[in-house]
């Protein structure tokens, strides 16, 4: 997915002059095809995010459209200021492209582990969240980037991941892709936790449970209108994130229905990691597991709020 | 022992003409009608803005968006006041609007804002981001074979922040001789002196060493900045770092060098009649 991404940038740079990579330190021979054909928009920086993020706003304020490029947590954490002043409050046209989104580095600790990145990203004002399931999306989901108002904050997954997306689901910006129909639940996906649910809706769907599967690639804006059309056709309302369970995807799907619904409320279950750091290693699978994120593990939560939905809530919604 | 520059003791001793006169008018009769703002940093700042404006930016207040045009940021927005009676006086927006300073509908808040005050290049208040902006618009006008030039004013509290300082090295490293940074060294910050809070001495070796063409004026003397900034960049293929020495306050005894007068609210009416007295009626 970030090799996809990266050739991206390279092909909208070819189509587009305004389009600039602009990496801090990243590793060695990232985009050297485009450092030789445009050796003058191709940037290595250095590793100062707080300034790349504000030379990055000074190139967009006189036309060019910057990918800045580096680790998804110095792309968040280190330079939230800027990212929140120099680009949101300028609404200026400056893409985030940040590797290792959620757990894609467990080996390396916490210090490198995005796991509240989404929900930082979305609390600023102008700012879009995306996050692609595979490399596939990605390269769609880049092509829409390049004429989109505003910063857009991209957070990708680990490369290798499984492609489960299609050509015919197409892509745009705040539009979610509806990957199975509604069934007894709905998972409301992002990023790479769809594979997830697409194998948990197999586990569900050997147990007679039908699941349907919404992916919600952006995460803001929210496809409001997605969601509700498959609130009113299920159960049981399920999200899934690699994310801390404040602020992110969760987060914004039980707003958004608390908003649009009232009181009238489905019963929902939230899936994240755990409100804390994580201090075990491994590898991203391995602590997705861990932490109740594998397909089995996704699908037997399902299965007791089912049950449990049954006993304590006779009619659920309804519109 | 730190050597204090001459350029330092002359900005102590050397007097007002009477359009520096006016526009800390202009500035004082903001505060008092707003009943607060940034005194002593705007003080400190109204000579190299004027300059800026009168003599040196390729500007038009008529097209403030022309592409051509220089640009300026304020870096330490907290000194907006200076700024903004600079625009108003340049016709940027009328005089009256000086009188609405943090009010609800005015244009004019307590820090600059891009969309809303007519030349201003960007919004600032948060410290440390304008060197950065700047080294973008110097890299843009590069990239684009553009004749502008980008001026950015920076207090001396502000370089405290290490984002400017990876700005500095990515000016030189780019070798943006089309970029000045102006430093308002009045050394005193919020707190008290800078020497106090986080030395920065030697600072012209600091920006010596960063890669920049260094130059230090007494940040008062109008002829010098005339002088000064006419002449960038002062080294070809290098940014120029110009270190103001300044006084916090100038102009105003009271507020001189006194840190209380960072920020003032409401100005009482013996504090009002001694600005009288120091800068005329306003």
């Amino acid at each position: 997915m970030r090799n996809t991404a990266m050739n991206m940038v390279h092909k909208l740079a070819a189509r587009d002059e305004r389009v600039l990579y602009i990496g801090s330190d990243p590793g060695a021979g990232t985009l050297r095809a485009m450092s030789k054909e445009f050796p003058k928009r191709h940037l290595i920086e250095g590793i100062s995010e707080a300034h790349i993020i504000g030379m990055s706003a000074g190139l967009a304020m006189e036309g060019f459209v910057p990918y800045v490029n580096t680790i998804a947590t110095f792309l968040t954490r280190r330079c939230y200021e800027q990212v929140a002043v120099d680009l949101c409050l300028h609404n200026l046209p400056v893409r985030l492209i940040a590797n290792g989104g959620g757990l894609v580095y467990a080996p390396l600790g916490p210090t490198h582990q995005a796991i509240e990145d989404i929900a930082i990203m979305r609390a600023l004002p102008n700012m879009t969240v995306i996050c692609p399931c595979d490399a596939d999306e990605a390269a769609r989901m880049m092509e829409q980037t390049l004429d989109w108002k505003g910063p857009i904050y991209v957070r990708l997954g680990k490369g290798g991941d499984a492609i489960v997306s299609k050509a015919e689901h197409g892509f745009e910006i705040g539009k979610a892709i509806l990957m199975r129909p509604p069934g007894d639940v709905v998972m409301v996906t992002t990023g790479i936790m769809l594979q997830r649910a697409l194998a948990a809706a197999d586990v569900l769907a050997a147990q007679g449970i039908r699941a349907g599967i919404l992916h919600m690639h952006t995460v803001k804006p929210l496809d409001t209108e997605a969601l509700l059309q498959t609130v009113r056709a299920t159960r049981l309302l399920v999200t899934l994130e690699e994310h801390v369970p404040s602020g992110g995807l969760g987060s914004a799907v039980a707003e958004t229905l608390i908003d649009k619904l009232g009181s009238n409320l489905p019963a929902m279950l939230r899936l994240s990691l755990p409100d804390r750091f994580m201090h075990n290693y491994g590898s991203q699978d391995s602590l997705l597991k861990k932490h109740g994120l594998s397909a089995n593990a996704i699908a037997t939560s399902i299965e007791h709020a089912l049950a449990a939905s049954r006993t304590s809530t006779p009619q659920l919604h309804s519109t | 022992m730190i050597q204090i520059s001459p350029h330092a003791e002359a900005a102590l001793t050397c007097t007002l003409d009477e359009r520096s006169l006016y526009l800390r008018r202009l500035v004082l009769g903001s505060v008092r009608s707003a009943g607060r703002g940034h005194v002593g940093p705007a003080l400190s700042l109204i000579e190299m803005v004027r300059v800026l404006y009168d003599d040196v930016l390729r500007i038009d207040p008529k097209n403030p968006r022309d592409p051509n045009r220089d640009r300026a940021i304020l870096s330490k927005g907290h000194g907006c006041l200076a700024l903004y009676a600079l625009l108003a006086d340049r016709g940027f927006f009328p005089l009256s609007e000086l009188d609405g300073f943090c009010g609800p509908d005015s244009i004019l808040g307590g820090h600059p804002e891009y969309g809303m005050v007519p030349g201003v290049e960007a919004s600032t208040g948060a410290l440390g981001h304008g060197l950065s902006i700047g080294v973008g618009l110097a890299l843009a006008a590069r990239m684009r074979e553009r004749s502008y030039r980008t001026f950015v004013l920076l207090g001396d509290g502000e370089i405290n922040e290490g984002s400017v300082w990876e700005a500095a090295m990515g000016a030189a490293k780019h070798g943006l001789d089309n970029l000045v940074a102006l430093i308002d060294y009045n050394k005193l910050q919020s707190y008290g002196p800078t020497d106090y809070v986080l030395p920065l001495e030697p600072l012209a070796d600091k920006w010596r060493s960063f890669g920049f063409a260094v130059q230090e004026v007494n940040g008062h003397d109008v002829g010098a900045l005339r002088t000064v900034l006419k002449q960038v960049p002062a080294v070809a293929g290098k940014p120029t770092a110009m270190i103001c020495h300044t006084v916090k306050g100038k102009g105003l005894p009271a507020a001189e060098s006194n840190a209380d007068w960072h920020h003032k609210n409401k100005l009482t009416d013996s504090e009002l009649d001694a600005i009288r007295v120091a800068v005329g009626d306003f």
